[in-house]
């Protein structure tokens, strides 16, 4: 179907099946692929600058602020559009906030960023459970609840355009940086004295890192694990340079997630959010390295 | 002139750490830095690297005035050795060299084939570019403290600073790694070391600067420098310097454990 805008096939198919596979397959396979390759690139990037292979997008905020905003545009009763960018703002605005906190704060700067983090994390939390409270018990609750899930079910033409622009964006900067992320992994005065202003780097990596986790999870709800999980799978199969290891994770969780999305759809005969099954795959795997690091 | 510190004070809040330091060192030297520990050694290597900022006086590398250049240019000037660490990822041997190869460049930057060219060959001059393809975590501390040797050889800077290079390793891998160190100064770098041990510089310095409680003590060749009065004054114990193949090397021998024997 796809060839046969471009080449002149004849059409075995239906107007029907046409319409199915443009609006609602085809987008969400897209979305699928995209998310995944941003959760993934996010990850890997966190992991380097931070220098720490157990920080995932998670850790800076973005997933709580995002889920907040989400939760208030839901109470507010937004429309879908509404719920993503208002997402899309707090995601954003938490990070923002987790730097200016770690940058006033004094002491060692990487540690200061994953503490401020769990904070203002915990902080949002605290406010989705409130919103969780006075949410309508018939519809705003499961539609909260559902979104914090995760999930690829609404995926729309109109989703992808609009987080085709950032994605795409923060993606280029992450692969453009990607050898410097190799430099910023030895510590911050080693990579000064090898000319890399680490500062504005580092600053800059986590804003294009947050920029496409942000616009994941506008659009899917909170997808959790794969900014964990496919970096280090990457990294066991190809190594640590970064020259490799982004554009192997990029790939990589582009390919992880549209198949957990078909298990997700297939599995069962409802659908169970994809954000589950991440989690299902992911805790394990997560335990499996804490007890691998322990023996090295 | 190599570099030139004039006047240099730095303080950690109230605490002055470094009080009115001034030296000059020429091409091609290795200045061995000597002190007790909290001396100031390293806080006058942050200086020099441009790490510290808030410092009074003036440090030029190469006649350029360090605080005025930026951090691209710094490390077009020098190159820093720390000690040998463990990086949180693995990475190949010849992936850390790479690593300072991109010292004056921009930010898009990436390693080509000549700048992988310049990597084996800077492992090549420390001897151990058979490791290059290993990784980096999997080989001896002696090793990986040559690696990172390799590494400012690479960022091309024709000054190296060294904060004391073999204080983790054992005797083989010492002498490897400070004989290295002093055929780079017979090709020319200049070095600035510091140690612990005053038979280092006997052995390898041409010249040893002594600080002391953040001043500089005495500054020249080791011979002439460095004497039993200064190693009783600055680590309070009483040695004697002894002479040693018509004065080709000297050691510093506690007294206390002459008079027991």
């Amino acid at each position: 179907m796809l060839f046969g805008n471009v080449f002149p096939i004849q059409p075995f198919w239906g107007d029907q099946e046409a319409i199915i596979f443009f609006n609602v397959r085809l987008p969400r396979i897209v979305l699928a692929m995209l998310v995944g390759c941003c959760l993934a690139a996010a990850g890997a990037a966190y992991q380097g600058t931070f220098q720490n292979p157990l920080v995932s997008p998670d850790i800076l905020g973005a997933s709580q602020g995002a889920a907040l905003g989400a939760a208030i545009a839901i109470l507010l009763g937004f429309t879908s559009f509404g719920v993503s960018v208002l997402a899309f703002v707090l995601a954003i605005g938490t990070v923002l906030l987790v730097v200016l906190v770690s940058q006033a704060a004094r002491g060692n700067q990487v540690l200061t960023v994953v503490l401020a983090g769990v904070m203002v994390s915990s902080l949002a939390a605290a406010g989705v459970s409130f919103a969780k409270l006075v949410a309508d018990p018939a519809d705003q609750l499961p539609a909260i609840t559902y979104w914090l899930m995760g999930s690829l079910t609404s995926a729309s033409l109109s989703d992808i355009k609009m987080v085709i622009v950032p994605m795409v964006a923060g993606l280029v900067v992450l692969f453009v940086l990607r050898w410097r992320i190799n430099i910023l992994t030895m510590g911050d005065e080693e990579a000064s004295t090898m000319g890399v202003n680490t500062k504005r780097l580092r600053l800059i990596i986590i804003l294009a890192a947050t920029l496409i986790t942000a616009a994941s999870v506008a659009v899917t709800g909170i997808i959790g694990w794969v900014g964990l999980v496919i970096p280090h799978l990457s990294r066991m199969l190809i190594g640590s340079d970064y020259r490799k290891l982004m554009p192997a994770s990029m790939l990589m969780g582009a390919s992880f997630l549209l198949l957990v999305d078909d298990f997700s759809r297939l599995l069962t005969t409802a659908e169970i959010p994809i954000g589950i099954l991440t989690a299902f795959i992911g805790a394990p795997f997560f335990l499996y390295l804490i007890t691998k690091q322990g023996r090295r | 002139m190599s570099v030139r510190v004039e006047h240099l004070g730095f303080s950690y809040g109230a605490h002055q750490v470094l009080h009115d330091i001034s030296f000059e060192v020429d091409e091609g030297t290795l200045v061995n830095v000597l002190g007790p520990n909290g001396t100031g050694k390293s806080t006058l290597f942050r200086c020099i690297l441009g790490l510290n900022h808030s410092y009074s006086g003036k440090i030029f590398v190469n006649g350029k005035d360090i605080s005025k250049l930026s951090i691209r240019e710094r490390a077009r000037e020098m190159s820093f050795i720390p000690q040998s660490h463990k990086p949180v990822y693995d990475y190949a041997v010849l992936d850390v060299v790479l690593m300072s190869s991109g010292a004056g460049s921009g930010a898009f930057f990436s390693p080509k084939k000549a700048h992988i060219d310049r990597a084996y060959e800077a492992l090549e001059r420390v001897g151990i570019g058979f490791l290059a393809e290993r990784p980096y975590t999997h080989i001896s501390g002696g090793e990986q403290q040559l690696v990172l040797i390799a590494r400012a050889l690479a960022q091309n800077a024709s000054t190296i600073i060294m904060d004391e290079p073999t204080s983790a390793l054992d005797y083989g891998n010492t002498v490897r790694v400070l004989s290295c160190v002093r055929q780079l100064a017979e090709d020319g770098f200049t070095i600035i070391q510091s140690t612990h041990q005053p038979d280092q510089a006997f052995l390898y310095a041409d010249k040893t600067l002594v600080l002391h409680e953040g001043d500089v003590l005495a500054y020249g060749p080791p011979k002439e420098t460095i004497s039993a009065e200064l190693i009783s004054k600055i680590y309070g114990v009483d040695v004697e310097v002894n002479s040693l193949y018509d004065d080709k090397v000297r050691v510093c021998v506690p007294l206390r454990e002459l008079e027991r024997k």
